[in-house]
């Protein structure tokens, strides 16, 4: 008999116990529909960990000065200004895997306009911060060089606090005033949105770090009182970046071979990859929760086919008796089997896709389908209709027609 | 001998076991059918001729003796060899009809073709020709729940005769009838053997086996007897309303 003609039987035989076959095929819906949807959110959440971790900067390297120790009771990170001026400048002139040095000294501080106030994160920097931050201003102009190099009295306002203090008028050219004094608002940045951690990074103040330092710090000390940003020239170069300027630090610091660094570097590539190895563990995880069901669904499926060949055996006896061979009573169950299966795995995509499209929309999270998936669940699932048809399939075969003739 | 029989059997034996107790079903029988004879096979319960017809259908091999059907050997052949001479030789008609449940008269007088590989064309054909035989021209997109008995019993005897097999096998074909519908059957059994096609009624039922030329009553697993005579010649009246279904 052909491939077409046992087809079709096998779908006049499931089209005849239509409810049943419904059912069967529930199993390997919800199984693949289950893969589906959660490769599919596993994939939108670590889209949304590289959004986030992108937002943060590109190719970044962060410095932080070393650690005091007093009396045995180690400072932490930061407490000990370890970091000199011309350790930044030797960074930026020195090693050559770097692009952009930014020194960044961080208050805390109330920013004023006319009629409002805020109390906010007060930054001094250089333009090379922003470059880091991939952070171009929305309106206005960005923090300059010569702004620097004058310690000019300009700001620029990070998106939360330029909505806090103005509202809905412009804000550039008009006048904040930190610890009481004046600068001008050069620009207001883009907004950047949440951390990883949630801290919104909209809501900070960007000065000159000269300005910073002479105005709001009380003097320019000879060492940064702050944290290093420092942007390499590619993804790749981050590593050998973060090597380099290791060397650079601990030579400059004159450190013996067995001390230990007086500074710290954080590459937040890796904190990036750690938090992606993670969503992808987690995705691992709910995808094999999703396969176990497809494989409750093919057990499903044999139990079916094999309350199916019981009940049918007269049927088989009828065929067996004008002419069917055993290899076509075989194929005929296993078609069954596998049409069941490829049936469930259909809507099963469907199902999954449409539960990952809603439930990313109302995450707000964007949905990545893998054609690799789709067709790794329909495969599978045809596999599962083989892999347990065959058993009834081969019982069915293997009846002694006379026996199943006399079957009541 | 121009031809050789339809049917030989020498000295066919038949022994099951079931578990440590051996049954003997058939303790050597030797048979010869002619072709275009119509024969009935009667007994008892435990007689042995249903292991006979199912030996003589090539659904079961003999445990010893040799089975010349057509003059060639067959107890030796597997189960798919079986199969394949099931297709072309022999066609079947069962007391309870088995018909597929849910499906058109039509298609379940394709089923042997289905299994001889015969194209779709030539399937509705052929299946179509043999419903038009039996009578049953006008009936070929019915289902079995939608027919009476007799109706049933022809589609069932259409699908036996679709392969254009030279031998047909009925087991108790009458045993759901009623009588007068018994008749309408065992005349459509004679006109086929006018056709030369050899049948092979199995029948408890003395007043069935009339219409055969030929009866051998098995007894004990052996032929008890076996004579030849005139036939009773099957006379349907015409169909009466009452056999009509509710269709």
């Amino acid at each position: 008999m052909s491939w077409l003609m046992t087809f079709r039987v096998a779908l006049r035989a499931l089209g005849r116990n239509k409810m049943r076959s419904f059912l069967t095929t529930l199993g390997i819906v919800i199984g693949v529909g289950a893969v589906i949807a959660m490769v599919a959110i596993g994939d939108g959440a670590k889209a949304r960990v590289e959004q986030a971790f992108a937002s943060m900067g590109s190719n970044m390297l962060v410095i932080l000065p070393g650690t005091s120790t007093a009396g045995g009771a180690m400072g932490g990170f930061g407490s000990q200004p370890t970091l000199t001026w011309d350790d930044l400048k030797a960074i930026q002139s020195e090693v050559p895997t770097v692009r952009y040095v930014a020194p960044t000294l961080r208050s805390s501080a109330q920013v004023m306009s006319e009629d409002q106030n805020w109390t906010t994160s007060v930054t001094g920097t250089n333009p090379d911060y922003f470059q880091i931050r991939t952070w171009p201003v929305e309106r206005g102009e960005p923090l300059t060089a010569s702004d620097v190099d004058g310690a000019v009295k300009v700001a620029v306002l990070g998106r939360t606090v330029a909505d806090k203090l103005f509202g809905a008028s412009d804000p550039v050219g008009q006048v904040v005033r930190v610890k009481n004094i004046p600068f001008t608002v050069a620009g207001v940045l883009a907004a950047k949105g949440q951390s990883p951690v949630g801290q919104d990074y909209d809501d900070a103040v960007f000065v000159p770090v000269t300005t910073f330092a002479q105005k709001i710090q009380g003097g320019l000390k000879n060492y940064v009182a702050g944290q290093i940003f420092v942007g390499a020239t590619s993804a790749d170069t981050t590593d050998r970046a973060q090597r380099q300027i290791e060397g650079l630090l601990r030579d400059r610091h004159h450190l013996q071979a067995s001390a230990d660094d007086d500074f710290s570097i954080r590459n937040l590539s890796e904190l990036a990859s750690a938090q992606q190895e993670g969503t992808r563990t987690l995705t691992t995880l709910l995808a094999c929760i999703a396969a176990v069901s497809l494989l409750v669904g093919g057990i499903g499926i044999m139990n079916i086919m094999l309350v199916s060949v019981t009940e049918r055996t007269r049927e088989i006896g009828v065929r067996m008796a004008v002419g069917a061979k055993g290899r076509d009573i075989r194929l005929q169950f296993l078609v069954e089997a596998l049409t069941l299966a490829l049936a469930g795995g259909v809507v099963g995509i469907l199902l999954g896709v449409g539960l990952a499209s809603y439930l990313a929309a109302s995450l707000g999270w964007p949905v990545l389908f893998r054609p690799d998936i789709v067709v790794l669940a329909v495969g599978f699932s045809g596999a599962i209709g083989v892999g347990f048809g065959l058993y009834p399939a081969h019982k069915a075969s293997e009846l002694d027609p006379i026996q199943a003739l006399r079957f009541e | 001998m121009e031809n050789p029989p339809l049917i030989r059997l020498e000295d066919v034996t038949k022994t099951y076991h079931m578990g440590e107790v051996e049954v003997h079903a058939l303790r050597g029988v030797t048979l010869t059918l002619e072709q275009g004879e119509f024969t009935a096979i009667m007994g008892a319960s435990g007689s042995g001729k249903s292991t006979l017809m199912n030996i003589v259908g090539c659904l079961d091999r003999p445990s010893a003796g040799r089975y010349l059907l057509d003059g060639r050997e067959v107890s030796g052949l597997s189960r798919d060899e079986l199969a394949l001479v099931r297709n072309r030789t022999v066609g079947f008609v069962f007391q309870s009809f088995n018909l597929l449940a849910r499906t058109t008269a039509l298609e379940n007088v394709e089923l042997p073709l289905l299994y001889g590989g015969v194209p779709t064309a030539e399937r509705h054909r052929r299946a179509a020709e043999a419903l038009a035989r039996v009578g049953l021209g006008d009936r070929t997109h019915h289902h079995p729940n939608q027919m009476s008995g007799g109706q049933q019993q022809r589609v069932a005897i259409a699908r036996a005769l679709v392969n254009q097999p030279r031998l047909i096998l009925a087991d108790e074909p009458t045993g759901n009838l009623d009588s007068h519908t018994s008749i309408e059957v065992m005349a459509l059994f004679q006109e086929l053997g006018r056709t030369g096609i050899t049948v092979v009624l199995v029948t408890h039922e003395p007043d069935v086996s009339e219409y055969a030329a030929r009866i051998v009553v098995a007894r004990d697993g052996r032929i008890l007897s076996d004579h030849h005579r005139t036939p009773k010649v099957a006379v349907p009246a015409p169909a009466t309303a009452g056999e009509e279904p509710a269709s």
